[in-house]
C-alpha cells in the first residue's frame, strides 16, 4: 500500500509509541531475568584452603569448593611420565601436561565431567579408573588420563583446573 | 453490546438470571450437552477426558503436598520423609502424586498414539495438534522439575545432567546454564526456583488444555474412520452417550491407578532416590523417569555432546510439523494399508527406545538405540512424506452411518453397531 504524505505524522507517532513501549517493557523485564542469576552471596562463596601434608604419593583427596568436588592428587613418577609422553596435538582438547599443573606432582582438578556434569570415578583405590588410568565417568563412559584430559567418550573438554595457589609446601588455596 | 442478542431461555429463573449476564450455561449446554460426537468413536476417544481428570488430580494432590514440603536443600528430603511417615494420609497424597505423574504420561502417550494412528492431526485440526505437542512439552518440563523436589540422589543427578544439556549450546551455553540454576551447580537457588515453577506450570498446562479443547470443539472430534460428520445420523450427543462412555473408561482407569498406588507404589520409581542428594557422589547409573527414557536414549545414542542434545530436542520439535510432513488426504490408518504398518512400527520403536534408555548405553543396547534413532527420524522425514508414492488407500465409506449400513466396521472396538441412529436434537433439559 502506497503511503500518502499526510500519513507521515501519524506513522511517526505510531512508531515512536511502539518503540518506547518496547524499550519500557524490556527495561521492566530485565530485573526479573537478572534476579535469576547467581546472587552476591553465591558469588562470594570464594576460596578454600586445604592442608595437603598428609597426602601420600599416588593418593588423591576430594574437597568441596563452590559446591563442586575438587580432586587433589599427588601423582606418582609413572603417572607424571605417562601424562608427559602424550602429544598434545593428538588430543581432543589439546593441552600439555605442563600447562595443567604448577608443580608436576600435584594435580588439581574440578571433579565434574565436562559432558553432563557427573562426578568421575577414580578417587578411591577400588574405583574404575578408565582405559587411561586417570578417571572414568560412569554416566556416559568418558575416560580421562593422568592429567585429567579427555581421551575417549562423549565429553568435549578436559577436566577443568580451578584457580589455585600454593601458600606454602603444605597448603593449597583454591579459588 | 449487541441489543439484538438472543438470550437462551431456561425453565429455571435463576439460570435465566445468570444467562442474561454471562451466557455460560448455554455455552456448556452447547459444548458438553448437545455437542455432536461421531457415533463410531471407540474407547481411544476417552483418553482426552482421562488426561483432564488426571491433571486435576495432580493439581489437587500437589497443593496438599506443598502444604508440608520445604524447598530447602537441608530440609527437602526430610520433609518428604515426614510427609510419608508423620503427616496424616501424607503417604497417600505422595503416592497419588508420584504414580499419577506416570499414569498421566501413559494416558497422554495413548492419546498421542490415537491422534497419530487415526490422523487426528490433519486438516482442519493442525492447530489442535500443535497445542497438544505444546502441552506434552510443558508436561515433560513440569515432571522434570517435580522429580527434583524430593532431593534424593536421582533428583539431584537427574537435574544436573538435564541442566547440563544447555551447556552444550555454543558460546552462551555455560552462561545460560548458570542463569537457569542460579548457581554454578544444582543448589538451593535451583531447588527454590524449581519448586516455584513446578507449582505454577500445571496451571499454564490447564490454560493450554482449555485452548486445546476449545479448538477440537470447533471442527468436532475425529473418529476411527477419519471421515467428517455429514448428517445427524452420523453423530450422537455428548450428553449422555459420551459422558457415560467416558465414565466407564474413568472407572477402569481408577481401578488401574488404585492398584498401583496401594499394591505397588514404588514400581515406577528408582530406589536411589531414597538416598539423600550427595553432590560429591554420582550414582553408578543415572536413570531418567521411564516416560522421558525414549528421548534420553536418543541423547546417548549420539557420540557428540551438542549433536546428542540437538537430536533429542529435535525429536520433540519434529512433532510440531507432522501435519505438513504427512501429505495424504486420508486420515485414518485403517484405510492406509502400508503406512499403517510403518505407524505401528513407529510405536514399537518408541517403546524400544524407552526400554534401552533405562539401561546402560553400551554394546547391544547402544546399537538398538542407534537403529531406533534412525527409524524415529526416518519415519518423519522419509516414510511419512513419501509413502504415498507406493501406497493406494482403501476406499473410504461414504459416511459414518455407511460404515454400519454395510456392516464392514473396520474400526477397532466398534460403536453401537446396528443400532438405529439416536435422535440428535433431544433436549437435555438443564
Amino acid at each position: 500500500m502506497a503511503k500518502k504524505p499526510k500519513n507521515k505524522r501519524r506513522d511517526f507517532l505510531q512508531l515512536s509509541t511502539v518503540t518506547l513501549g518496547a524499550v519500557g517493557t524490556a527495561a521492566f523485564i530485565w530485573p526479573f531475568l537478572k534476579s535469576m542469576s547467581p546472587a552476591e552471596d553465591t558469588l562470594a562463596a570464594g576460596s578454600t584452603e586445604v592442608d595437603i601434608s598428609a597426602i601420600e604419593e599416588g593418593q588423591s583427596i576430594t574437597i568441596k569448593w563452590r559446591g563442586k568436588p575438587v580432586f587433589i592428587k599427588k601423582r606418582t613418577k609413572e603417572e607424571i611420565d605417562a601424562a608427559k609422553m602424550v602429544q598434545a596435538s593428538d588430543l581432543r582438547d589439546p593441552q600439555d601436561d605442563a600447562d595443567r599443573v604448577q608443580k608436576e606432582e600435584w594435580l588439581v582438578l574440578v571433579g565434574v565431567c565436562t559432558h553432563l556434569g557427573c562426578v568421575p570415578l577414580g578417587q578411591k583405590v577400588s574405583d574404575m579408573k578408565g582405559e587411561y588410568d586417570g578417571w572414568y565417568c560412569p554416566c556416559h563412559g568418558s575416560h580421562y588420563d593422568t592429567s585429567g584430559r579427555i581421551r575417549k567418550g562423549p565429553a568435549p573438554k578436559n577436566l577443568d583446573v580451578p584457580p589455585y595457589a600454593f601458600l606454602n609446601d603444605n597448603t593449597i588455596k583454591i579459588g | 453490546m449487541d441489543k439484538n442478542r438472543k438470550v437462551h431461555q431456561f425453565k429455571n429463573p435463576v439460570l435465566n438470571w445468570i444467562e442474561f449476564r454471562l451466557p455460560i450455561i448455554s455455552y456448556f449446554k452447547k459444548e458438553y450437552g448437545d455437542y455432536p460426537m461421531p457415533k463410531n468413536c471407540n474407547y481411544f476417544w476417552s483418553f482426552g477426558a482421562l488426561a483432564t481428570i488426571t491433571l486435576v488430580t495432580m493439581i489437587v494432590s500437589g497443593i496438599f503436598l506443598a502444604m508440608n514440603y520445604t524447598p530447602h536443600t537441608d530440609m527437602a528430603f526430610d520433609s518428604v520423609e515426614r510427609i510419608m511417615r508423620d503427616v496424616n494420609y501424607g503417604w497417600l497424597m505422595r503416592y497419588i502424586h508420584s504414580n499419577g505423574a506416570s499414569f498421566f504420561f501413559i494416558i497422554v502417550y495413548i492419546h498421542i498414539v490415537r491422534a497419530m494412528y487415526f490422523g487426528s492431526y490433519k486438516y482442519p485440526r493442525e492447530l489442535n495438534w500443535i497445542l497438544g505437542v505444546f502441552i506434552f512439552l510443558l508436561m515433560m518440563a513440569t515432571s522434570f522439575l517435580g522429580y527434583t523436589l524430593p532431593w534424593g540422589q536421582m533428583s539431584y543427578w537427574g537435574a544436573t545432567v538435564i541442566t547440563n544439556l544447555f551447556s552444550a549450546i555454543p558460546i552462551i551455553g555455560e552462561g545460560l546454564k548458570t542463569w537457569l540454576l542460579g548457581d554454578y551447580n544444582v543448589g538451593n537457588a535451583t531447588l527454590n526456583r524449581f519448586f516455584a515453577l513446578h507449582y505454577v506450570l500445571p496451571f499454564v498446562i490447564f490454560g493450554v488444555v482449555g485452548l486445546h479443547v476449545a479448538a477440537v470443539h470447533v471442527h468436532g472430534s475425529n473418529n476411527p474412520d477419519g471421515i467428517d460428520i455429514k448428517t445427524n445420523n452420523d453423530s450422537v450427543n455428548f450428553f449422555p452417550y459420551m459422558l457415560i462412555k467416558d465414565t466407564v473408561a474413568m472407572c477402569a482407569f481408577g481401578v488401574a491407578l488404585s492398584a498401583v498406588i496401594f499394591f505397588g507404589p514404588n514400581l515406577m520409581s528408582e530406589v536411589d532416590n531414597y538416598i539423600p542428594a550427595d553432590p560429591l557422589v554420582t550414582p553408578a547409573h543415572i536413570v531418567p523417569n521411564w516416560y522421558l527414557a525414549p528421548f534420553y536414549a536418543i541423547l546417548r545414542a549420539v557420540p557428540d555432546k551438542l549433536g546428542g542434545v540437538l537430536l533429542m530436542f529435535g525429536a520433540i520439535a519434529i512433532l510440531f510439523v507432522l501435519p505438513w510432513l504427512d501429505r495424504s488426504k486420508v486420515r485414518s490408518c485403517n484405510y492406509r494399508p502400508i503406512y499403517k504398518w510403518f505407524m505401528m512400527g513407529f510405536f514399537v520403536n518408541f517403546f524400544a527406545l524407552g526400554y534401552v534408555g533405562m539401561l546402560p548405553a553400551e554394546g547391544l543396547y547402544l546399537l538398538i538405540a542407534r537403529v531406533g534413532l534412525l527409524y524415529y527420524f526416518g519415519f518423519f522425514f522419509i516414510i511419512t512424506p513419501f509413502v504415498g508414492w507406493i501406497e493406494k488407500p482403501s476406499k473410504l465409506p461414504l459416511s459414518i452411518s455407511d460404515v454400519y449400513a454395510k456392516n464392514i466396521a473396520p474400526n477397532i472396538g466398534g460403536g453401537e453397531k446396528g443400532m438405529p441412529a439416536p435422535a440428535m436434537q433431544k433436549d437435555t433439559n438443564l
